[in-house]
């Protein structure tokens, strides 16, 4: 009874910061300046025009390139926890730590050190000058953009993963290998199986920011209008046109809370318990 | 019990985990067809050793031999033996059929012969129709029978059974205990069963090994075991037992409490010290004059099938369990007969 207390301030909190905002979107979504000043009328012109053809393209580069980064953070971040996980105790929480390190400096500091790195003086074409290599065009591509959201995003893979492997039972691995199963056989019929609730929260909380990043596309990927994200952001603060903008923004959201739907289809464990599922 | 032939032998095997010794030197021989328990306390290394013989130990010194090959070269997934796991150890994210066919899918066995098997297996622990279930929907007692369905249907040379009894009520332990004989007969494998409940170990083996410490107290039939234990540790952890100190005059007579008793006991020194163990269902309450000794009754416990009677006699409580009731305060005799006093050599105080 009184511990139901303890959650009102969060309440409050929400209520102001994340609903009230959403409704706010929603509702400059769906409305547009009437003849007097001041008045507003009901349109969904807003709509029509995102989903016109070259607006539903940005969406899908997007998501292409969203795709490919959850895809290169899963194939990176699956051998990573996994050799985590197979380290001595201590190893591993250091090794953990280091994974998080990178994480207390902030983003914009960590994207512009790569630009550094990539960009056409940079320390990648100046080592790759000294041994005689030809220069590289690495910044403002797709690559830039992808490496950017890699780089930023794996510990949230790597970390759910991690987890996962560590929960599987040694007794498990036990049975299988008294019941014949090679140590390859073992890691294929049981301990991968058993840590795909880690791979989808692992890949839900790479695709999600990775699908509505701005900053990284916009340093890295040289602000066109490479990325949905980037096209929200000039809405409101270049264009000014808050009612198209927030029409692209409920549209992202559509979209992703379709693709999270999809993806916890394959989630063999979030029928029955609340574990392995999105933490929002 | 046929003399079979020794199918496991261990010499000398020590285990050492960091420094701390596990096993001190076990010697045994496990026949064919015996089902042997491995009886004793927590941290007896009753584990450690079925964790050996399965492959997912290695020992620090000593030998395992299996039919004669040394089996400590052997890794776990290529032995002829099967565990059935303390906790079950099902695979969540298959189902009872996948469970069972875990072993014979790794052999590449045709699916038909896979599905005639599981369905065998199935009925062998009454538990047909179960098929597509999921083991979460399972109770423990359906879960210990897929678990022992999963490790047979490999047909093993020798089957380790590590504790599979103790997350079940006392009803189904009873009748699992009932079952698991019948199928180790049926099967003729050979089972090596851990256990801290003697009673368990009682009803079910061919051969009791009591294990405290690290190292083999005693190994024998049951009937030895609860009837001649070895020493003090033995007479304690198989049942109750008054333990009494005693001398040994001569062969077959022994003295306690002021008296001399006949025994069956014979092969001490004259005037040995020893102890003197006897079980509290083999003495009897009898009117004060006909005991041997006499004593005052103490506490009445009704058990059940006995009442448990706690006589004083001097300072020493005996405990009796007897099935009629004696009133507190009365004094009492209480008289054993030769071939239930048991002597064994002095333990230290």
């Amino acid at each position: 009874m009184d511990t139901k207390k303890l959650s009102y301030p969060y309440l409050v909190w929400i209520t102001l910061t994340i609903l009230v905002p959403m409704l706010l979107i929603f509702l400059y979504s769906i409305i547009e300046p009437g003849p007097e000043p001041l008045t507003f009328q009901f349109s969904l012109a807003h709509y029509l025009r995102a989903l016109d053809g070259l607006h539903l393209q940005v969406l899908w580069g997007s998501f292409v390139i969203a795709l490919a980064s959850t895809a290169a953070c899963l194939l990176i971040g699956y051998p990573a926890a996994w050799f985590i996980s197979r380290l001595r105790a201590r190893s591993q929480s250091q090794v953990i730590l280091l994974l998080m390190m990178p994480m207390w400096i902030n983003m914009l500091l960590r994207s512009y050190a790569w630009m550094t790195i990539l960009s056409r003086n940079g320390i990648l074409n100046s080592v790759l000058a000294f041994f005689g290599l030809p220069e590289q065009n690495l910044l403002y591509t797709d690559f830039a953009v992808i490496l950017g959201m890699v780089y930023n995003f794996l510990p949230f893979m790597i970390l759910p993963i991690y987890t996962a492997i560590l929960k599987v039972d040694a007794n498990l691995v036990d049975a299988a290998r008294d019941l014949g199963a090679s140590p390859g056989e073992t890691f294929l019929k049981v301990i991968f199986p058993l840590s795909i609730p880690g791979i989808i929260t692992g890949i839900t909380m790479v695709f999600l920011p990775s699908m509505s990043s701005f900053v990284i596309p916009q340093l890295l990927g040289g602000g066109q209008f490479l990325m949905i994200g980037n096209l929200i952001e000039r809405q409101y603060l270049l264009t000014g046109n808050w009612h198209f903008g927030s029409a692209l923004a409920m549209l992202l959201m559509a979209f992703i809370l379709l693709s999270v739907w999809l993806m916890k289809r394959f989630d063999p464990k979030s029928m029955d318990s609340g574990e392995g599922v999105i933490p929002w | 019990m046929l003399q079979k032939k020794p199918l496991i032998t261990i010499r000398n095997l020590t285990k050492e985990f960091d420094g701390e010794v596990v096993l001190k030197g076990i010697d045994l021989t496990i026949h064919q067809n015996e089902f042997v328990t491995l009886l004793g306390p927590s941290g007896c290394g009753k584990t450690t050793l079925l964790r050996i013989l399965g492959g997912f130990e290695q020992p620090s010194d000593g030998e395992v031999r299996f039919e004669g090959i040394d089996l400590t070269q052997i890794p776990a997934y290529k032995r002829e033996v099967n565990t059935v796991f303390q906790k079950y150890a099902l695979f969540p994210h298959l189902d009872v059929y996948e469970n069972i066919a875990f072993g014979l899918r790794l052999k590449k066995v045709p699916e038909a012969a896979i599905m005639e098997k599981v369905n065998r297996m199935l009925s062998l622990v009454k538990l047909d129709g179960f098929q597509k279930r999921s083991i979460t929907s399972l109770s423990g007692g359906q879960q210990q029978r897929i678990a022992i369905a999963r490790a047979l249907i490999n047909q093993p040379k020798v089957l380790l059974l590590d504790e599979p009894l103790g997350a079940l009520d006392l009803k189904l332990r009873q009748e699992m205990q009932y079952e698991l004989k019948e199928m180790q007969k049926e099967l003729g494998i050979t089972f090596i069963f851990v256990t801290h409940d003697q009673e368990e170990a009682l009803t079910m083996s061919d051969t009791i090994v009591v294990l405290n410490e690290g190292q083999i107290q005693q190994k024998g039939c049951p009937v030895d075991i609860y009837n001649e234990p070895n020493n003090r540790f033995v007479a304690n952890f198989i049942g109750e037992s008054n333990i009494v100190p005693g001398v040994m005059p001569m062969d077959l007579r022994v003295a306690f409490e002021g008296q001399t008793f006949h025994c069956v006991d014979r092969g001490f020194r004259q005037n040995e010290e020893v102890d003197v163990v006897i079980r509290p269902e083999d003495l009897q309450i009898v009117p004060e004059r006909e005991g041997a000794f006499t004593g005052v009754v103490d506490s009445v416990i009704f058990k059940g099938v006995h009442y448990e009677i706690l006589v004083m006699v001097g300072d020493r409580e005996y405990v009796v369990h007897a099935t009629k009731s004696a009133s507190i305060g009365s004094k009492v005799g209480l008289f054993v007969s030769p071939e239930d006093i048991h002597v064994m050599k002095w333990g230290g105080a």
